[in-house]
């Protein structure tokens, strides 16, 4: 592992040093069907699940075919696509919101050969590596984020639960069966990271258990008031303590204001939280980004906590699965999950889905708090 | 033979969706079998230290990362994630895991060539492991050491001609759906607008200067592909003016059924015969729109542009001709009082080369947001502690009844002294001359 320069040179660092050139122009990248197209498309069709058409006002036709990833990929596997690229399409390949794949043709009769190629393609343990799908009403590719893989705030791992997500979801993601789509995400800790507060679906991490205060080291490696100040419940105060008969500057946590977001940690290295038995996840359902019909909405919590079961989490994803097989048969076309339970109201919900009500899931944040209960005498038993 | 057994990770090779485990465990092989003979520069073992480290996460279920790591670039205050393993003497491959942002391409579409010597970066000075992409737009490199920060940007900005997303607390890097590059909703050149703003503000992407992070993302229409409205602390979002564009043949021909409804997003079920009154007419949020039998037709001055009935029909309806945006501000995640999602502060806006109208609005408020916004505070939170008024004024916008769901239901309401005859200075003893003590 000898060290090999750059060019870059270390006694000198700022000659030479090229900044704020941003990304390169995407106009260097579009497929030439594309760029002679660009801006002017008349309609599009979804031909199958996960192949799509659209047409121009030339009367030229671009074939679509997406693919799910695990989002987090080696370059070898990247280099994979690069060569189905190379092979299928010129040299040109695209990643989409949600990190799906997608293979761009400009003539009909390739697509049947690149589907070919690409649902040969496994991996050892047998696991397809570019399953076709994720249009139309289905399940596509989960937002996600770091986990256990990368990050230090988790309350739990991010490309596991994924993983057992979607092997559960798989024939839903291939297919077209949905009322509408129904957009899953994966957030680790309350920060969300991604999509949860406006999916239809959303796992989030959470703790519960209060911060652990390390109180040696707090001052020498946090600032106290930013610690202070990062509390949504206004926990935390500064304090002192006494630490080998030496006085120490640290803070201190009202255990039952604490509600375990985390964020004190996020600011103050020497206040974990993190912990086995306590962590695990919330189910939130109901949210939606897009203005078709019913305006944006949040999703809402409607499991307070489920346990983190590693490898493959199975209590959250037959949780998630009730859910989806209620929607699947109650909703009505065009419905999207929020839209749905707003309409047969929550109480059926929970009813229909057989999800256990707890206390935990009336809001108690501020004023605002209120305007979810029920001020009126319209409800169902 | 893997240098960590993982008998709870090998549990998630099995299933059909795409296995992230066999993947490293491929990488972790590549690497080992060097086929190229690439010069790591950072450890062969790093991917099997990863799986090692997360097996043991996934017994622990806590996480094995230290708590943060201040790393980057000369120049830059952002753009690499500094970690740190906090068991590095089992796992000395993943000691140091930073992750580098990569700044993507507008729409995230790449030429094989350019992908391949980007990764051939990576594959040399990193672990060889990638997100593609982060939530916020960037091609995430995952795990490198520090000696190699300063090499990955050499190399990328010199023979790449790429350079950083941002982090901290910055502008991010901006992204946007795919727009007109394949997309005949798009109201606006979303590729385009989002590439402009990118460069415009380098400077402010690469060293925080704000109170906080911010965003910017771009949709195309109000679908919201790349979730603007959620996800970005200014979303632009596509629209239009005029009238929706009615192809009466093409109705009929949904209504008898040559035509599949919203493009045949509903296939794999039988939802019956195609009804344009059930599907559409009904589900129009404003009921503007009439069927009589034989011609379709839309009261434009009462749509709201939702998208459904050009979702539904797309060969037959078509977005006006009178296009812009619409600018939203102050969406962000529940810390620290809870998740907004972007209020309207510009109803229309044109989007036109060199984009002037738009910086406009985002420089006033970066103006008034960088003085009075605090210390981690999000541009929708310093909405909420000073008033949308305050909003409205800095960026000279008139109150309009579209700025609001529904008007103010307490009448606890603030008047300047100026707007009031006489004003605020009063004497008490002209009071009393008229009401006794
Ligand atoms: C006690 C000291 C620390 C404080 C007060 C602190 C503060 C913060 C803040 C304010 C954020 C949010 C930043 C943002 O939204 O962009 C953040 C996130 C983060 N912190 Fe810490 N941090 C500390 C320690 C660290 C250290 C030393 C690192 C080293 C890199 C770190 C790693 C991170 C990372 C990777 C993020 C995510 C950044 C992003 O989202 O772009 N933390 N931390
Ligand atoms: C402390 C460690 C943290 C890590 C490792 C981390 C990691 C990340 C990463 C990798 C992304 C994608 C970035 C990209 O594509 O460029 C991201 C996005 C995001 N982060 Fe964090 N983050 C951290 C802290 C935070 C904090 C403190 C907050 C909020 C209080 C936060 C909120 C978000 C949100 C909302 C997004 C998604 C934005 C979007 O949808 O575009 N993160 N984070
Ligand atoms: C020509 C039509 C359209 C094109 C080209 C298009 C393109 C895309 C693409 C490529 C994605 C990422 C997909 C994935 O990775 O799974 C996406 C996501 C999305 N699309 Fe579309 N789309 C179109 C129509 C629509 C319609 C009709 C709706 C809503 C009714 C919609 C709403 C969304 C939303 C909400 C997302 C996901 C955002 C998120 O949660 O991250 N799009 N779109
Ligand atoms: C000297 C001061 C006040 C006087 C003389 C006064 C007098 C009255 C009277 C005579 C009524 C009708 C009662 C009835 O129908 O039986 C009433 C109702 C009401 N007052 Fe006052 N009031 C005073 C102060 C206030 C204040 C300070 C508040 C609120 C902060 C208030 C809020 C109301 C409300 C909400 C009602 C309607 C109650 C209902 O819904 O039945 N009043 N007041
Ligand atoms: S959601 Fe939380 S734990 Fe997950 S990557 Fe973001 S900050 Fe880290
Ligand atoms: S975990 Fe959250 S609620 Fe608890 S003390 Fe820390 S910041 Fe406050
Ligand atoms: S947001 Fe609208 S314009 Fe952009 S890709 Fe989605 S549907 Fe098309
Ligand atoms: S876009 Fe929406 S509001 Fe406008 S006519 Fe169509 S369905 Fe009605």
């Amino acid at each position: 592992m000898a060290f090999v320069s750059s060019g870059y040179n270390p006694d000198k660092p700022m000659e030479n040093r090229i900044t704020d050139i941003g990304p390169q122009n995407y106009q260097n990248f579009l497929p030439p069907v594309i760029k002679n197209n660009y801006g002017k498309w008349l309609y599009h069709e979804i031909l199958e699940p996960g192949v799509l058409m659209h047409k121009a006002e030339s009367g030229d036709e671009v074939y679509t075919i997406r693919v799910g990833t695990a989002r987090l990929m080696s370059v070898g596997l990247i280099r994979e696509i690069l060569d189905i690229a190379d092979a299928h399409c010129d040299g040109y390949v695209r990643w989409t919101t949600r990190n799906n794949v997608e293979f761009i043709l400009d003539s009909k009769d390739k697509v049947e050969p690149l589907k070919k190629d690409l649902e040969g393609r496994k991996f050892p343990g047998g696991s397809n590596k570019f399953p076709i799908g994720g249009t139309g009403a289905s399940v596509p590719n989960v937002v996600h984020t770091q986990g256990w893989v990368h990050c230090h705030t988790p309350a739990t791992d991010a490309s596991g639960p994924v993983k057992a997500l979607m092997d559960e979801f798989y024939s839903e993601f291939q297919s077209m069966e949905l009322p509408a789509p129904i957009r899953l995400a994966v957030a680790c800790c309350l920060n969300m990271c991604g999509a949860c507060h406006c999916s239809d679906i959303a796992v989030v991490g959470i703790h519960r258990k209060p911060p652990l205060i390390d109180h040696e080291v707090l001052d020498d490696i946090c600032e106290i008031p930013l610690a202070v100040a990062s509390c949504p419940t206004a926990a935390i105060r500064p304090s002192k303590v006494e630490v080998n008969g030496k006085e120490k500057k640290t803070v201190a946590i009202k255990e039952e204001r604490c509600m375990f977001c985390g964020n004190c940690y996020t600011m103050c290295a020497a206040l974990p939280l993190a912990d086995a038995e306590g962590d695990g996840c919330a189910i939130m359902v109901g949210g939606k980004v897009s203005n078709r019909i019913s305006n944006p909405k949040f999703s809402k919590v409607v499991a307070a906590y489920v346990p983190n079961e590693p490898p493959r989490w199975p209590t959250l994803v037959q949780t998630i699965r009730k859910i989806v097989d209620a929607y699947k048969q109650d909703a009505k076309k065009y419905e999207r999950i929020g839209d749905w339970a707003e309409r047969i109201g929550w109480e059926r919900f929970f009813e229909k889905t057989g999800l256990e009500f707890t206390e935990h899931l009336i809001d108690d944040f501020r004023d605002p708090a209120y305007y979810s209960w029920r001020q009126t005498t319209n409800f169902k038993w | 033979m893997a240098k960590h057994e993982t008998p709870l990770l090998d549990e998630l090779t099995k299933g059909p969706w795409p296995s992230f485990v066999d993947d490293i465990k491929q990488e972790a092989a590549r690497r080992h079998e060097n086929k190229d003979g690439v010069e790591y520069q950072i450890p062969e073992d790093v991917c099997d230290d990863l799986l090692g480290v997360l097996e043991l996460s996934y017994k622990d279920k806590e996480t094995h990362w230290k708590h943060g790591g201040i790393v980057g670039v000369f120049g830059y205050g952002g753009g690499v994630i500094g970690r740190y393993c906090d068991s590095p003497q089992q796992f000395p491959g993943v000691a140091h895991f930073h992750t580098v942002r990569v700044n993507h391409p507008s729409g995230k579409w790449y030429t094989t060539d350019y992908l391949r010597k980007l990764i051939d970066i990576w594959d040399m000075r990193g672990s060889g492991l990638t997100n593609m992409h982060g939530s916020t737009g960037d091609l995430v490199w995952l795990g490198t050491f520090t000696e190699q920060l300063e090499e990955i940007f050499y190399e990328l900005t010199h023979n790449m001609e790429t350079d950083l997303g941002g982090s901290g607390s910055n502008l991010r890097t901006p992204a946007d759906c795919m727009g007109m590059s394949r997309c005949e909703y798009a109201c606006y050149d979303t590729h385009a607008l989002c590439y402009a703003l990118t460069q415009e503000y380098q400077d402010e992407l690469h060293r925080p200067a704000f109170p906080y992070k911010f965003k910017f993302k771009f949709d195309g229409c109000p679908n919201g592909c790349v979730a603007s409205i959620a996800r970005a602390d200014m979303s632009f979002i596509g629209t239009w003016k005029d009238d929706i564009k009615i192809d009466q043949d093409a109705v009929k021909a949904y209504v008898g059924g040559e035509l599949k409804p919203n493009a045949g997003a509903h296939a794999s079920r039988d939802w019956g015969k195609f009804d344009i009154e059930e599907e559409v007419i009904n589900r129009c949020p404003t009921n503007c729109m009439s069927w009589d039998g034989s011609k379709l037709t839309i009261d434009n001055s009462e749509c709201y542009r939702c998208m459904h009935c050009i979702n539904t029909m797309p060969r037959a309806l078509r977005i006006g001709d009178e296009r812009g945006a619409s600018i939203l501000c102050g969406a962000k995640a529940p810390i620290l009082d809870g998740a907004q999602m972007s209020s309207l502060l510009v109803p229309f806006v044109p989007v036109e080369d060199p984009f002037d109208e738009v910086k406009e609005v985002i420089e006033n408020i970066w103006d008034w947001w960088m003085e009075e916004g605090k210390n981690r505070e999000r541009l929708g939170e310093t909405m909420k502690r000073m008033g949308f008024q305050k909003l409205l004024e800095v960026t000279g916008t008139k109150a309009d009844a579209r700025h609001v769901q529904y008007p103010r239901e307490n009448p606890y309401i603030f008047w300047k002294s100026e707007d009031v005859p006489g004003g605020f200075e009063r004497d008490i003893q002209d009071f009393r001359s008229r009401h006794q003590r």
